[in-house]
């Protein structure tokens, strides 16, 4: 099965008052249709802007991307122009945020919102398009519909705006679904659900999803594939069962280290003691980045051939990729 | 449609869909200030669209022995200098100033919102050309480019209103560029942008839609000064000619000679022009509420 959307060789920048800011560097992936594909890693280590740069969302300047390929069912969004990428946006590629409280225009009823997507990309009429926001929000199993749909987002919880974001996103059934840390501003029970939902529809329509994220949990419990991102650049990369069994790079054990759990359920040596450990230091600034491996400062590993060059992104075993001299 | 609830829920979670009707009335009973300004502004345009029928008294008749008549009688209000019926002559003036109040607060803030959408939204070149126009014109006091305009003009109805209407638009411009700076970089304006809408579309359907509040604040205050304005022009012999009454040059024109003598000439227009002001204030601070969906529930 050829991949929906191949991302190869990536690379996204600012251009700023302290210099350059390498935001993403040479970032590669691919996602089927109907798999998940989860993007983690720290604060400021170029998730969200990766998932930008794959909508061509990078406010230009003070950013550029300026290399690689985004391509979705073979076009390559970075060769297009304006107005066709306008149309990708949303038809075939479309993006949910972070926060369902701002990111719904509070003047505007839910249905309005979702029925001008529909609008816009189907050449739908006004009332067809409003029959097509009611299907949706049902698909995304909010109650009772058609009275949600005149409502407007303040009359509506944190997940129920959120469920209408993924109504929205996937009312034009698009081929890739890019879902900025979809659960995060939600508690927990919330992001179970949200989490269900974006995967029972995932099945139904044969969306292929990026989901960004720095929670593990939910990596866990959705991702077929794992991309471990640090400092802009991809450090390792398995499918889901080799991330949590075998973790080959140091930032990711010490992030997988750092959560806290009930007993050894996960079968990783658990340190003896209680306490939780966690990774020393700070992601280093983009504009100003170490020498050699750019997670040399913080790890215990690290000798003098991590401090000099920066180790390859290459195989390490099965299906397993890593940056690391130490793996 | 749902059934109708029965009258004692019908309070708090009413009906599920409400009719255009039973809106109105809600937003009645939430907003009873803003229902007096409705009532006084309508006042004052029905005075003015029927001002022929409601006048008791010819507006232009002169009536020597009626010179500074005290008010009582005929003259309800009194009469001026030259025994002119003074409250068919404010009756005749609500026409003047309305027109010129309500054309040039919307051809002022129209224009303004429109420049400031433009220049907030599209940033860049434009922006900054446009500001620095904006800012040349503030550096003028709102009279003296009033003055300008109708000077060039010539005195007439329509030339005062676009005389007025053009010092409005710098202020305007300026408040709902910033507005829209800010609205731009709103989640909801990147969230449009991803599902593909284009700029245009957005500016429209996103960011002027989220400015209105504003908008009407600034248009409503703007209403009562423009009254004025037209009143100082009208005193500087460039405003709507003589003989039609308006009301900013009835109070101009007695205010220093009569205020001792004669102050019905002074305090009918003043409380009619201040009246008017406050009703359209009333009236935008309900409206603002009202439009806000948040504020609505």
């Amino acid at each position: 099965m050829a991949p929906v959307l191949e991302v190869s060789g990536l690379s996204t920048v600012f251009h700023t008052r302290r210099g350059l800011v390498r935001a993403v560097q040479d970032v590669s992936f691919s996602v089927n249709a109907g798999e998940t594909l989860a993007i983690v890693g720290e604060s400021g280590c170029g998730k969200t802007i990766t998932a930008l740069s794959l909508m061509r969302l990078i406010p230009m300047p003070p950013g550029q991307i300026t290399s690689g390929s985004v391509k979705v069912d073979g076009t390559d969004l970075l060769q297009l122009d304006e107005r066709e990428m306008r149309k990708m946006r949303g038809g075939k590629i479309a993006m949910i945020f972070q926060e369902p409280m701002t990111a719904l225009n509070p003047l505007l009823t839910i249905g309005r919102q979702i029925a001008e997507m529909v609008m816009l990309h189907d050449n739908a009429s006004r009332a067809v398009a409003k029959t097509r926001a009611v299907e949706m929000l049902h698909h995304v199993r909010i109650p009772e519909p058609e009275r949600r749909a005149r409502e407007y987002p303040h009359q509506m919880s944190g997940g129920m705006r959120q469920r209408a974001m993924i109504a929205m996103a996937l009312a034009c059934k698009p081929k890739v679904l890019v879902a900025d840390e979809p659960t995060t501003a939600l508690d927990v029970t919330i992001q179970a659900q949200i989490l269900d939902l974006i995967g029972d529809l995932q099945k139904e329509f044969g969306t292929a999803v990026v989901l960004i994220t720095h929670d593990l949990g939910v990596v866990a419990e959705t991702a077929q594939r794992v991309v471990v991102m640090y400092a802009g650049r991809k450090v390792e990369e398995a499918p889901i069962k080799e991330i949590f069994a075998r973790p080959s790079h140091p930032y990711l054990r010490g992030l997988l280290n750092s959560i806290p759990r009930v007993g050894s359920a996960r079968g990783l040596d658990v340190s003896p003691d209680e306490r939780l450990q966690e990774i020393s230091g700070i992601v280093p600034p983009l504009n100003d980045l170490p020498v050699g491996c750019a997670f040399n400062p913080r790890c215990s590993l690290a000798n003098d051939q991590c401090r000099a060059e920066r180790p390859a992104f290459e195989l390490k075993h099965g299906d397993h990729y890593a940056a690391c001299f130490q793996a | 449609m749902s059934t109708p609830s029965p009258a004692a829920g019908a309070t708090r979670e009413g009906p599920i869909t409400p009719g255009l009707l039973s809106d109105i009335f809600y937003l009645m009973r939430r907003y009873p200030l803003g229902v007096a300004g409705a009532i006084i502004m309508s006042g004052f345009v029905f005075a003015a669209v029927f001002a022929t029928w409601v006048a008791p008294l010819d507006p232009f008749t002169t009536n020597a022995r009626a010179s500074l008549a005290k008010p009582g009688g005929v003259y309800l209000m009194g009469a001026d200098m030259m025994g002119r019926d003074v409250l068919s002559r404010l009756i005749h003036g609500a026409r003047i100033s309305l027109a010129v109040a309500l054309g040039a607060t919307l051809i002022g803030s129209g224009l303004g919102a429109a420049i400031g959408l433009a220049c907030g939204y599209l940033g860049g070149w434009f922006d900054l050309i446009v500001q620095r126009i904006t800012e040349v014109m503030q550096a003028l006091p709102l009279l003296v480019m009033a003055l300008v305009i109708t000077a060039s003009l010539g005195p007439s109805l329509q030339n005062t209103i676009i005389a007025i209407a053009i010092p409005l638009i710098p202020t305007v411009s300026r408040v709902i560029r910033s507005n829209v700076l800010s609205l731009r970089e709103m989640p909801y304006v990147e969230a449009a942008k991803a599902t593909g809408m284009s700029e245009w579309r957005i500016a429209i359907i996103h960011v002027l839609p989220n400015t209105l509040a504003p908008l009407i604040v600034l248009a409503t205050a703007q209403l009562g000064s423009t009254i004025l304005t037209e009143a100082s022009l009208s005193f500087l012999g460039l405003g709507v000619p003589e003989p039609y009454p308006s009301w900013g040059r009835m109070l101009s024109e007695s205010a220093a000679e009569y205020v001792r003598t004669a102050p019905w000439l002074v305090i009918y227009p003043g409380l009619v022009i201040s009246l008017v002001v406050f009703g359209s204030n009333l009236l935008g601070d309900a409206l603002r509420d009202a439009l806000d969906p948040r504020q609505r529930d």
